[in-house]
């Protein structure tokens, strides 16, 4: 479904390519548009709406007696009504995830960038590396580090940081550090690409004009890196704020996120209708925050 | 020659000047000095060595030379965005060796500029201003954006500005800050021969309007020479020669200055005997003299220079109005006429070929290839080089542009 979120402004882009005077050029172009409409009617449009209609289905039916279109707009108000802390929950660690991911990424990707010399593309791969095993491995090994027999969780007793009945396992934290760590990447990769892009000689003129590296780095890098952070946080919010993997292996029932609610309501109670709303829900809720963000962020005049 | 001394005091007093009674120790007038500063790269390249240069307040001195010669590295290490080896950079009577970039009274426009180009014109100019929290930031902007003649396009952003806009941009922004020093890294590089005419005037004539000190690097010595009172030419990271345009053109101390700045013949020649007034050389077997103020060598051998526009052409057996160093026996072997004078290319009996530049006065008729001439030159404008410096040094240097 996070997909789907993506796919609503690459529709605008097409739609405003420049069609040509001539009308051979315009026919032209919409011949270029069919296989991308195609892909999207097919791909996109026709499982929303399927996904919208299931929605409002009669929710007392059941996949094995199949449902009745009764237009339920009820459905909604129960989900929310039902799971607004799930839904919270969801927001909340993709937030602080991202959050997370921007302090790390951001230092990171500004060491590659301007630090690194001939190490710069061995450091790129080395971000990339860990997509060389799957997204399900990576999470089940963070199991393994942030087990109660692990070292991490005896590092920290033995600096008394945690108690000695404390664990990290099936907390907020660990799922949390799931979230930044997997989608990490996701984020150092547009800042880098934006921070790469800085010429250092502007850096150079901002402290030849008097500002300390501090203030210059506030108002010369920052706003020029600005582009790779809007895209680095939605790149890393969006898939986070669905994302049910990490709550399912390194939370407990107590750190359940929306995405475990709509997988339950899916494939355990066979509620189509109840997590068909809660997708609808989700994704407009996500499509509404990512436009008033990238809105407010105001990145299109640096372009 | 420096502007003159009231054009220095009236033009405002700066506010980045040091405290009160700095200054008189250090220098008359407290200008830029650079004292045995060297610059030696982790690799072992020396871009600069031992360099000891005196800039006195209110002069405008270009560093010229070709690339590597480490004239920019010299102009980054008084802007502090690189750090000298060794040797000490002295201020307005300060030692700002050990002071970063950001606390310096200096200002720099850089090569291509770097606009920031989030900011709009004005910003870019005010920036400096807002960082020291100087008061009065919106009259400033406006009587510095009207200088350069920018005041329409104050909320327009870099990138919607011409080359020749952006250049002036530059200008605006490092000067509003009255520097003690301004320093100006190859600004005219980016732009057309006809723009940057028109620039080189522009700010020449913006120098003697706020009488600071600007300090030039580039590699156009017609460039150097048209705006600097004082030209520094510099080679393998040492400055070679140092005095006004006309003084390094005419009386050039080393093969390198003769050939980069503009072009000279040079003829191997043979120390006969020396006086006071002149020293007197024999030429391939003809004797010719050079005044020994002009003379740079102490060997037995010298390099006889002579510019081509000094060298008058003629028919065998011509008298020409030039009584002296009379070379016969030149054999034309290339003639191009470029409209204000015409380049002969003169093959000698000793198997040289000297280039003349003719003067289209009208007077003389313009010979063609294969025909007999004769050469001749008044010995005052004549120089002499040490033989042993290679008579191809800045050759190609000079010619690229």
């Amino acid at each position: 479904m996070t997909q789907a979120a993506q796919a609503v402004p690459e529709t605008a882009t097409l739609a405003a390519e420049p069609s040509g005077s001539r009308r051979r050029r315009g026919r032209t172009g919409y011949l270029l548009m069919l296989p991308a409409t195609l892909w999207l009617l097919l791909f996109f449009v026709v499982p929303f709406y399927s996904l919208v209609a299931t929605s409002l289905f009669d929710a007392s039916g059941s996949d094995f007696r199949g449902y009745e279109m009764t237009y339920a707009w009820g459905n909604y108000v129960d989900v929310v009504e039902a799971y607004w802390q799930p839904f919270l929950r969801s927001l909340w660690y993709a937030a602080l995830a991202t959050g997370i991911c921007l302090v790390l990424g951001y230092v990171l990707a500004y060491a590659i960038a301007f630090k690194a010399g001939r190490w710069k593309w061995l450091l790129l791969v080395l971000v990339i590396a860990p997509f060389f095993t799957s997204f399900l491995v990576r999470t089940l090994s963070w199991q393994l580090i942030l087990s109660d027999e692990g070292f991490v969780v005896d590092a920290l007793q033995f600096l008394r940081v945690l108690g000695p009945d404390d664990r990290l396992l099936a907390t907020p934290v660990a799922v949390v550090a799931g979230l930044a760590y997997n989608f990490l990447p996701f984020m150092v990769l547009p800042l880098f690409a934006s921070l790469d892009k800085i010429d250092p000689r502007l850096v150079e003129a901002s402290s030849d004009l008097y500002a300390h590296p501090f203030v210059g780095f506030w108002k010369v890098t920052w706003p020029l890196s600005l582009p790779g952070v809007v895209s680095g946080t939605l790149l890393t919010f969006i898939p986070a704020a669905g994302d049910y993997i990490n709550a399912e292996f390194l939370g407990s029932t107590n750190q359940r996120v929306i995405g475990n609610v709509i997988q339950g309501q899916f494939i355990d109670a066979n509620n189509s209708p109840v997590a068909a709303a809660l997708s609808v829900l989700l994704m407009v809720l996500i499509v509404a925050m990512v436009l008033v963000y990238v809105r407010r962020a105001g990145t299109e005049e640096l372009l | 020659m420096p502007p003159s001394a009231d054009t220095a005091a009236t033009g405002a007093p700066a506010p980045a000047a040091p405290g009160p009674g700095s200054g008189a120790h250090d220098g008359p007038d407290g200008g830029l000095r650079l004292s045995s500063l060297t610059k030696r790269y982790a690799n072992g390249f020396t871009a600069v060595h031992d360099l000891d240069l005196d800039v006195p307040r209110g002069s405008f001195i270009a560093l010229l030379g070709p690339s590597g010669c480490g004239k920019t590295t010299t102009l980054r290490m008084v802007a502090g965005l690189e750090v000298p080896t060794s040797g000490r950079i002295t201020l307005a009577g300060q030692d700002i060796t050990d002071r970063r970039a950001h606390q310096r009274p200096v200002n720099t426009v850089f090569q291509n500029y770097a606009l920031f180009p989030h900011l709009d014109i004005y910003e870019n100019v005010a920036f400096g201003l807002r960082r020291r929290k100087v008061r009065d930031v919106e009259s400033k902007v406006r009587a510095m954006l009207e200088l350069v003649e920018l005041d329409s396009q104050a909320r327009k952003r870099p990138a919607q500005l011409s080359g020749g806009q952006q250049q002036r941009v530059a200008l605006a922004r490092a000067l509003i800050n009255e520097p003690e020093v301004l320093l100006l890294d190859e600004p005219l590089g980016a732009l057309d021969l006809k723009l940057r005419r028109s620039m080189q005037i522009e700010i020449k004539r913006i120098q003697v309007e706020v009488g600071l000190t600007f300090m030039h690097v580039t590699h156009d010595q017609e460039e150097a020479m048209t705006m600097a009172d004082t030209v520094a030419v510099m080679n393998g990271g040492v400055i070679e020669q140092l005095g006004a345009p006309a003084e390094l053109y005419e009386n050039p101390r080393s093969t390198f200055v003769a050939n980069f700045l503009g072009q000279s013949n040079l003829i191997e020649g043979r120390v006969l005997s020396r006086s006071a007034d002149v020293t007197t050389l024999d030429m391939h077997g003809i004797t010719v003299s050079v005044p020994t103020a002009r003379t740079h060598t102490d060997g037995e051998g010298g390099w006889i220079g002579i510019r081509p526009e000094k060298v008058l052409i003629g028919e065998e057996g011509a008298d020409l109005d030039a009584p002296g160093n009379t070379v016969p026996g030149g054999v034309v072997s290339d003639v191009s006429f470029v409209g204000v004078s015409t380049q002969y290319l003169v093959r000698m009996p000793w198997g040289q070929e000297l280039q003349v530049f003719s003067q289209n006065t009208g007077r003389t008729r313009m010979f063609t290839v294969g025909e007999k001439v004769e050469l001749s030159w008044r010995p005052e404008y004549a120089f002499c080089l040490d033989i042993n410096q290679d008579a191809a040094a800045g050759v190609d240097d000079g010619e690229t542009r």
